[in-house]
């Protein structure tokens, strides 16, 4: 089970947080802190997981975003590391050439479109199209 | 698509994200999101705040938060904006309160309703909003509220309300299991619908269900493999592909859902051989997905009951792994290396050489999936080797979660392995050095209590060797400056009691160490008492030896500090020491016997040489001792039940009880009760209860006799003075246990890895030794440590035994005359000499030799070296879909790239000009170099129309600088330029 997602930049600014543990404030911005100390620094030729406390964290690097995920140990990184760049393909088809201030600008779209794509730190949709669709229907109602 | 839209938003708030965004320190920000908080608070509160505007104010807010702020004060608004009949507004508010409001906040009460409301509503996206609220915000109390409705909604002719009321029923499952269990047949048939994603949906739940008790489900293992194979056979609608593998997040719960069912159940498993095999067979290799179902299928393969041929596929695809140059890929196969080796051990042996690699990577998390690998196939041949590779990866690191770990496995192995017990302590002082005061404070004691009782044999020669072994490292150890409490506890205890024992050092000698370690921890109590008890028994020692024990002055002022020390324990402790010096050698011989830690002391529990004064006593009068609940009774009931026989009054007695008649014998006043303190368990206490120097120990027993009526004895305290007898009740098991256990071990390392491990470990220590730079070394060097690490992985069969040997040794050899498949490996190392070619070389490629870096530096976002594998790296071959320019890497879209490096070069000088004025550009530039981005990125700022011809691919997709100029455009006009601080923000992340 995906424990929360972190949308973070290099300088550690978080871009979006999404967690699916209840957590106290001070406790998620200590983890904030932490995530982004252990990936920021890391050689892109090392794998793309680190273990944390006793959880692990998936995060990949997008231009100058890093997208982390912490699931469960037992999970399948892999898996979770391919489901980070659905999300990605998906804000890309969204936002067409999706760049970080689109992201910083419309980070209520991307919660919306998170929510589409994760709900209650499961996988809920891997159609790129039926999230699309939905988001689009959306749009209509503005 | 939507995208530009998101400027909609008001110029006011735009400002404030601008200047977040710009903020040049963290200071700065703080003030910005402090004065927009304040503003915040002032126009939510205003009365009649137009719809719109709130929906903005929410959205502010959730931003506020999002930075780490708390704005709490505009929950409520959130919570009202649910009420709203307009969908957006509504999803607005439900999206702000599932950020804002844990389960259990106050405000969730008022929102239960409107989604109770809500779910029963006709228009389908109100009950999503609903539904997505539920999943976050229901918690055990209000899950009776909604059930009802949610249930209702599994019915709903719409596939996403399905789903997502299938998720809603599985959060609550997880929260609160026995308010759904009545309804758990509703996943199994949620799980054959004709939706994909509700099917995946309820597979999530499932597993969960499963996991917890696989009993009730393994009629469905049928049912299970067909949807496998449905998926695996390209049945389910497009859109649900990825990289053109078929729905390959169901195809992996369906996968570990198959492990479950069929752990150590042969029927189930012969279901699934079938459907196992085809998964693998279709899979499409060259994808990190494809990666990852394999990963699966691996891990299903080896926990349902075995099948030879799947096991053998499987160890192959292993190999694959490990021998990729990915990381994540070696990572994944290390795990699956761990997976396949607990079925079947030899398979280790082939890949000995890539998981040294690995284990020498320079990736932390590599390097500990090695050490688990390593820790799981510990045997007694290797444990030296592991365990000093786990030690040399304690010293680099820092986090105490991961040493207390590593810490606490180091000590399981030693405990379990040691072939010694020489190299057990030495392995124990190590990991008290690093890890302190992380090591439980029973290993303290059980290294103590190895010490003391040694081989547990009758062999006293081993024994007291051991002891100046370990009197010796420890003189070592207390050189360094700094040193864990624990740790110097041990050393302390271990120099009092055998620090003069082999007469290698004086009694001088150790006084002054210790008198230096009580100096140098003025802070730690628990120390300075073991300390000064060690000093005690040097002296005891020396006196009861017939030599004349007199303190230095130095130290004599530091006993007489403790003695005026505000712990009680270290006063007793120093006043001990000093009653000692004093007391002629044959009292001192025998209250403080020489290596006595390990004697029993007899407890006469019936405290028979009393009896004599008992009779006394009850010859002059005194009532007979009435054990305490007879006491108890007579109080409670003496009213009732008059006593018969011999007691003067049966009734309470309310004057006190007549003063002792006997005088106590004269304490030394100074002399403080004994405590039960922290060092009550401590087994080296020797406190004394006889001080005066007059009495000798026959007498102890008056003390608290005097009245025996209103003394009782404590007889707990009476143990717990004398030696380690504190430990003698619990520990004569676990010790035999240890003994045994060791015996054992070394028993076993005798049989089976004895060449392994002597040879290999000593090559291993000497190869240490000689420096890593020779690269020629370097494979010999690794496959001695492969021999040593994988010498005899079965070596502790007995079965085994001639296995054991020969794969060592013949590791070993080669390691002298590369031949077979080891020739790649010698000469690879010599710079140039061609690379490896064969694939049958067990070897990586990714050790000595350097790597040329990779030449697409473009791509940012993989770890993978470019050349290596260009066709394998799904996200290039996938950036090269979304985005023919940025996969200028392989050779398919040379054009493009063309065109885009004539691009760069085109604005190169103006990239130079531009340098000149906006100081944030440069940094930008050289940030970007070599980032065939959209030219966009080193001309933010620079004149537009010069980016015109730019234009090669005007595609919809792709970071074509026409869309990249407009969204330039678009963020000048929001007055946003890249700055200094993220220069990433206008590039495209997937480009």
């Amino acid at each position: 089970m995906i424990r929360f997602i972190l949308l973070q930049n290099r300088q550690g600014k978080t871009r979006l947080a999404k967690y699916y543990v209840p957590l106290e404030d001070s406790e998620k911005h200590k983890l904030e802190y932490e995530v982004h100390r252990l990936v920021v620094n890391r050689d892109p030729k090392f794998t793309n997981f680190v273990e944390f406390r006793t959880h692990k964290v998936i995060y990949r690097r997008y231009a100058g975003l890093f997208f982390s995920m912490c699931v469960d140990i037992t999970d399948n990184e892999l898996a979770y590391l391919e489901s980070i760049h659905l999300f990605v393909e998906i804000l890309d088809h969204f936002f067409s050439n999706v760049c970080e201030l689109d992201l910083v600008f419309n980070f209520h779209k991307v919660y919306l479109i998170l929510d589409e794509f994760i709900l209650a730190g499961e996988l809920q949709e891997t159609s790129k199209k039926a999230i699309i669709e939905r988001m689009s229907e959306l749009e209509r109602q503005e | 698509m939507g995208s530009q839209v998101g400027w909609g938003t008001s110029k006011e708030f735009t400002d404030i994200v601008k200047a977040i965004g710009e903020a040049k320190s963290k200071a700065e920000e703080e003030r910005i999101v402090t004065a927009e908080i304040e503003t915040l608070k002032k126009k939510i509160a205003e009365p009649d705040v137009p719809r719109k505007k709130m929906k903005e104010y929410i959205i502010r807010l959730v931003y506020v938060e999002m930075l780490g702020h708390d704005a709490s004060f505009g929950y409520i608004h959130a919570v009202k904006m649910t009420h709203d009949d307009n969908l957006l507004l509504k999803k607005t508010g439900y999206l702000a309160v599932t950020l804002f409001l844990n389960e259990d906040h106050d405000l969730i009460i008022l929102i239960v309703n409107t989604i109770q409301k809500d779910l029963r509503s006709d228009n389908y996206l109100v009950c999503c909003a609903a539904l997505t609220a539920v999943c976050k915000l229901i918690n055990e109390e209000t899950i009776p509220a909604v059930l009802p409705q949610v249930v209702d909604l599994l019915q709903h002719p719409k596939e996403l309300v399905k789903k997502k009321a299938v998720m809603a029923l599985h959060r609550f499952y997880q929260r609160a299991p026995h308010t759904v269990s009545h309804l758990l047949p509703k996943f199994e048939k949620s799980v054959c619908d004709a939706d994909p994603s509700v099917t995946s949906a309820a597979l999530c739940a499932l597993f969960d269900l499963i996991t917890a008790d696989p009993r009730p489900y393994k009629n469905m293992t049928g049912a299970f493999v067909n949807i496998l194979k449905q998926v695996a056979e390209r049945r389910l609608p497009k859109p649900y592909d990825y990289h053109g593998t078929p729905a390959p997040f169901i195809q992996i719960k369906l996968l570990k859902i198959l492990a479950l069912l069929g752990a150590g159940d042969k029927p189930m498993s012969d279901n699934m051989y079938n459907v196992l095999g085809d998964v693998i067979k279709k899979n499409d290799t060259h994808t990190n997905i494809g990666h990852a179902i394999l990963y699966e299928a691996i891990c299903t393969i080896t926990s349902i009951y075995p099948h030879p041929k799947l096991l053998e596929t499987a160890a192959e695809i292993t190999s694959r792994f490990l021998k990729d140059n990915n990381h994540n890929l070696k990572y994944m196969g290390i795990d699956a290396l761990g997976r396949v080796i607990k079925i079947n051990p030899e398979f280790a042996e082939e890949h000995q050489l890539a998981v040294i690699d690995c284990l020498e990577d320079p990736d932390d998390t590599l390097k500990r999936k090695t050490l688990d690998l390593l820790y799981k196939m510990t045997r007694s041949s290797n444990v030296e080797v592991i365990v000093d590779r786990m030690i040399g990866y304690m010293r680099t690191i820092n986090d105490s979660h991961n040493k207390t770990e590593i810490a606490s496995r180091i000590i399981e192995l030693a405990e379990r392995f040691a072939p010694s017990n020489q190299w057990f302590i030495q392995t124990m002082n190590q990991v008290f050095e690093l890890a302190g005061d992380l090591v439980p404070t029973k290993v303290a004691h059980d290294l103590m209590r190895l010490i003391a009782e040694g081989a547990g044999e009758e062999d006293e020669d081993a024994d007291s060797q051991l002891r100046s072994s370990a009197v010796e490292s420890y003189l070592q150890v207390l050189a360094e400056p700094k040193l864990p409490s624990i740790l110097l506890q041990v050393i302390c205890w271990v120099l009092g009691e055998y620090g003069i024992a082999d007469g290698t050092y004086s009694a001088f000698d150790i006084i002054a160490k210790l008198c230096d370690v009580i100096e140098a921890h003025p802070a730690d109590d628990a120390v300075k008492g073991y300390a000064v008890t060690a000093i005690t028994k040097i002296c005891a020692f020396e006196i009861s030896a017939g030599k004349r024990v007199q303190l230095l002055p130095e130290y004599r002022a530091v006993v007489d500090e403790l003695a005026a020390s505000h712990s009680t324990d270290l006063q007793q402790r120093a006043y001990e020491l000093m009653t000692f010096l004093d007391l002629p050698a044959d009292v001192v011989a025998t209250v403080m016997p020489m290596d006595a830690s390990c004697e029993d002391i007899e407890i006469d529990k019936s405290l028979s040489f009393l009896s004599e004064i008992v009779e006394t006593a009850l010859a002059n009068g005194a009532r007979p001792y009435a054990p305490e609940h007879e006491r108890m009774d007579l109080g409670g009931l003496g009213t009732l039940i008059p006593s018969t026989q011999n007691g003067p009054s049966s009734s309470l007695k309310f004057e006190a009880y007549e003063r002792p008649v006997i005088p106590t014998p004269v304490l030394t006043p100074v002399q403080p009760t004994p405590l039960i303190n922290e060092f009550e368990d401590q087994r080296d206490r020797r406190s004394l209860r006889t001080p005066h120097p007059s009495h000798s120990i026959s007498i102890a027993p008056e003390l608290d006799l005097i009245n025996p009526e209103s003394t009782r004895l404590r007889l707990d305290g009476v143990q717990r003075k004398w030696g380690r007898q504190t430990y003698s009740t619990q520990s004569s098991t676990t010790s035999a246990d240890r003994d045994r256990s060791s015996n054992g071990a070394a028993g076993a390392s005798d049989r089976g890895g004895s060449y392994a491990k002597d040879s290999g470990a000593s090559q291993y220590e000497s190869s240490r030794s000689t420096d890593r730079r020779k690269p020629v070394e370097i494979s010999s060097e690794k496959q001695k440590l492969a021999a040593s690490l994988f010498g005899g992985p079965s070596g502790s069969r007995v079965a085994n035994t001639g296995n054991a040997v020969k794969p060592s040794r013949t590791a070993a050899h080669k390691s002298q005359v590369p031949r077979g498949g080891e020739k790649h490996q010698s000469s690879r190392s010599v710079p140039g000499s061609g690379r490896i070619a064969d694939s049958d070389t067990s070897v990586p490629s990714s050790a000595p030799v350097p790597q040329a870096p990779p030449p697409d530096l473009l791509d940012l976002t993989d770890g993978e070296t470019g050349h290596a594998a260009p066709l394998n790296d799904p996200f290039k071959l996938l950036e090269g879909l979304v985005d023919p320019q940025v996969g200028s890497s392989s050779a398919t879209s040379a054009p493009p790239v063309k065109a885009d490096v004539d691009l760069m070069s085109l604005y190169g000088p103006g990239q130079v000009i531009s340098s000149g004025d906006g100081g944030s550009q440069p940094s930008g530039l050289t940030d970007m170099s070599g980032l065939p981005v959209s030219p966009l990125i080193g001309l933010t700022g620079v004149v537009v129309p010069n980016t015109q011809p730019g234009g090669p691919s005007v595609g919809k997709k792709g970071p074509s600088p026409q869309g990249s100029l407009q969204k330039d455009a678009t963020a000048r006009q929001a007055g946003v330029t890249p700055t200094v601080v993220n220069p990433d923000l206008f590039k495209d992340l997937l480009g």
